[in-house]
């Protein structure tokens, strides 16, 4: 792997990663997404403007998880016929990665998992149930959504992405799990839900006249 | 905001925002940044898209009912668990049961960093309502039958009502595409002072936990003006005002009871029971003409001041016979003057045999005091009975127990009482379930 600081092959500007590990990240300033290959990085595309959200969270918010500090590092956001939602990438400060969704302010902290045999999409159904670390595991919702935009720095490549289906599962103990589409090959994250006090978050967005 | 690098994309600081209905061009708030799906005009009554910039009109609803107004004003800020949290929808509900509709009311909250909450109004009655995180577990019985339950984070909720709810009138801000003739089968389950419910639609089920709030604490947290509307009936979770534990009230009078039993076991042996007198004397109507009175002989009665028992038996037979006694102090001549009836009475009628009285009679004396002492007593019989021989029996220091008995029906009456209360509340609040108690289900509709 490279340094981790770099610099924009579009505008020359410094790139500075946050997380050794991160495989593609968003130029701030002229909103290239650059991936990393061995030696330096290459612009595969561009991103629009996100569209104004309302997530209290922001690149650079930093937060608790159990007892590990983590901070806020990238963004994928997704958009569905009831809204949008956002899974914030973070980097725990013992090098991990992990996902902190923000679905109008409900709250879920996942990690990525393994498991043998994953469903194909068009086999799952709601109500359906798996069992993944001795936990079953039900759908309760499958939500064709839609990528809306990245920002900061990503454990993946992600930006020729258009729809993706996801598919959420819940447990009787506070638990979730997420299939997620993008690519043929299923992924699985497991995660539980968390409550916003619970993440003593630092360095939030500011709301006019709260 | 702490130091550090700049956020990547400085996006701009969230505000209200205000826009004007593509309709009507009244002034529309949207209070809640990014998080409506849907705002409604409240002078023309358009449901409009807040996620299109141009608020595209989704539905447009006849308010027929202009006296609908929101007891939480839109845009009150209030604080609840700690949050401040602002009123940005309102919305009407109704089921029909029996062909009568009964309402209830809903307000969306908003916080822009905790989301989304709920309260619902029903005739006064107030629930703080939030999203389940955690699926509850329902118990797959009919859930008609009066046994159906779920389980919510390790607590067993009693099916409480299901019933078809239709949403009839919304103001402001909805966090989903809310629409007015929105039909959804609400599930109640209760556990007072939380009730959880799940509520169906076309394709999603949205389980919700909430737990019971009165109309002055809704009052305190959005400092609102005047007094909240008195509560009507009973509802589904509302907390017993039977505070105390019911079956600790019990445990509490079982314990005492068992320390009354215990007292008395203890007075009972230590009590002497000591027999200072027994005396068989005849009696005849014929010898009495004369002087019916006589003295017994004399006895002791030892140790410190006791009761002593007076017991009598005499074989009547459908007779009486009247004992005036006197207890007599034989050093300084104090009496203790009393009357004691033996009568047994039998015979059969049209309702079977029957029995009055006995053949016995026992009676205490209180505080006698250590001496001598000798019994005057003076005989009156039934005239129909012409010769008796009875006896006496004169008994030192013996246990009283009536005040045990005093006691013991001060304790249970609280506890009956709160039984009772406990009870009739509950009563109350089931009526109004789909398992109302067997005494109501026949004559449904007269406790209305």
């Amino acid at each position: 792997m490279t340094q981790p600081v770099a610099n924009c092959p579009n505008c020359g500007a410094k790139i500075v990663f946050l997380w050794s590990s991160s495989v593609q990240t968003v130029c701030e300033y002229c909103k290239s997404i650059l991936v990393r290959t061995d030696v330096d990085l290459k612009k595969v595309g561009q991103v629009a403007d996100l569209p104004p959200d309302s997530s209290p969270i922001q690149i650079n918010t930093e937060g608790k998880y159990g007892n590990k500090a983590f901070v806020v590092v990238g963004r994928i956001l997704y958009e569905y016929d009831q809204g949008g939602w956002n899974e914030w990438h973070v980097m725990m400060n013992d090098g991990t990665s992990a996902w902190l969704s923000d679905a109008q302010s409900e709250y879920a902290v996942s990690f990525s998992s393994k498991a043998p045999n994953l469903p194909p999409v068009e086999q799952v159904q709601v109500g359906e149930q798996f069992t993944w670390n001795n936990q079953p595991y039900t759908v309760s919702v499958i939500t064709p959504a839609h990528y809306r935009g990245v920002e900061g720095e990503l454990p993946f490549q992600y930006w020729d992405k258009t729809d993706v289906t996801f598919v959420d599962l819940r447990t009787e103990s506070g638990k979730f799990a997420t299939l997620d589409y993008s690519d043929p090959e299923a992924a699985l994250y497991l995660g539980e839900f968390v409550e916003f006090d619970d993440l003593k978050l630092k360095n939030l967005r500011s709301f006019e006249g709260w | 905001m702490s130091a550090g690098i700049p956020p990547l994309s400085a996006s701009p600081k969230p505000q209200v925002k205000g826009l004007n209905c593509p309709k009507c061009g009244a002034a529309i708030v949207l209070r809640s940044f990014g998080q409506a799906q849907t705002v409604v005009c409240a002078s023309c009554h358009c449901i409009l898209d807040a996620k299109d910039p141009n608020l595209a009109i989704l539905q447009q609803f006849e308010a027929i009912t202009h006296d609908v107004k929101p007891l939480i004003p839109l845009g009150t800020r209030g604080k609840l668990r700690d949050t401040d949290y602002e009123v940005v929808g309102f919305q009407r509900r109704h089921c029909k049961i029996e062909g009568i509709n009964y309402y209830w009311h809903e307000y969306v909250l908003f916080n822009p960093y905790k989301g989304i909450r709920y309260l619902s109004e029903y005739n006064g009655h107030w629930n703080d309502i939030s999203i389940c995180k955690t699926l509850p577990s329902v118990e797959h019985a009919f859930l008609n039958s009066p046994g159906a339950s779920a389980n919510y984070l390790g607590e067993s909720y009693k099916h409480f009502q299901t019933a078809d709810a239709d949403t009839d009138f919304v103001l402001g801000e909805f966090p989903w595409q809310v629409r007015v003739g929105e039909h959804a089968v609400v599930t109640d389950f209760v556990h007072p002072p939380r009730i959880l419910s799940s509520e169906k639609m076309a394709n999603e089920v949205t389980w919700s936990i909430g737990e019971y709030m009165y109309g002055r604490e809704i009052w305190e947290c959005f400092k609102l003006p005047g007094t909240p509307p008195e509560p009507m009936g009973i509802f589904a979770n509302q907390p017993s005002p039977v505070t105390t534990n019911v079956t600790g009230v019990w445990i509490t009078f079982a314990a005492f009871a068992v320390f009354l039993l215990a007292l008395m076991a203890a007075f009972d042996m230590s009590a002497k029971k000591e027999p200072v007198l027994q005396q068989t004397y005849q009696y005849s109507r014929a010898d009495a003409k004369t002087e019916p009175s006589f003295v017994s002989d004399e006895f002791a009665l030892g140790g410190a001041t006791a009761t002593v028992q007076v017991k009598t038996y005499a074989p009547v037979d459908n007779h009486w016979i009247y004992l005036n006694y006197a207890l007599i102090n034989l050093d300084t001549g104090q009496a203790w003057d009393f009357g004691r009836e033996v009568s047994y009475y039998h015979g059969y009628d049209s309702d079977g045999s029957w029995t009055e009285g006995k053949q016995t009679d026992s009676v205490v004396i209180p505080s006698v005091p250590a001496g001598r002492y000798y019994l005057r007593i003076e005989p009156e019989t039934d005239p129909s009975l012409p010769r008796i021989a009875y006896t006496v029996d004169v008994i030192r220091d013996v246990p009283v127990f009536g005040i045990y008995g005093i006691a013991f029906a001060a304790l249970l009456l609280p506890a009956l009482v709160i039984s009772w209360r406990a009870y009739t509340f509950e009563r109350s609040r089931w009526s109004e379930s789909d398992h109302p108690p067997m005494q109501l289900s026949s004559s449904s509709g007269d406790d209305e």
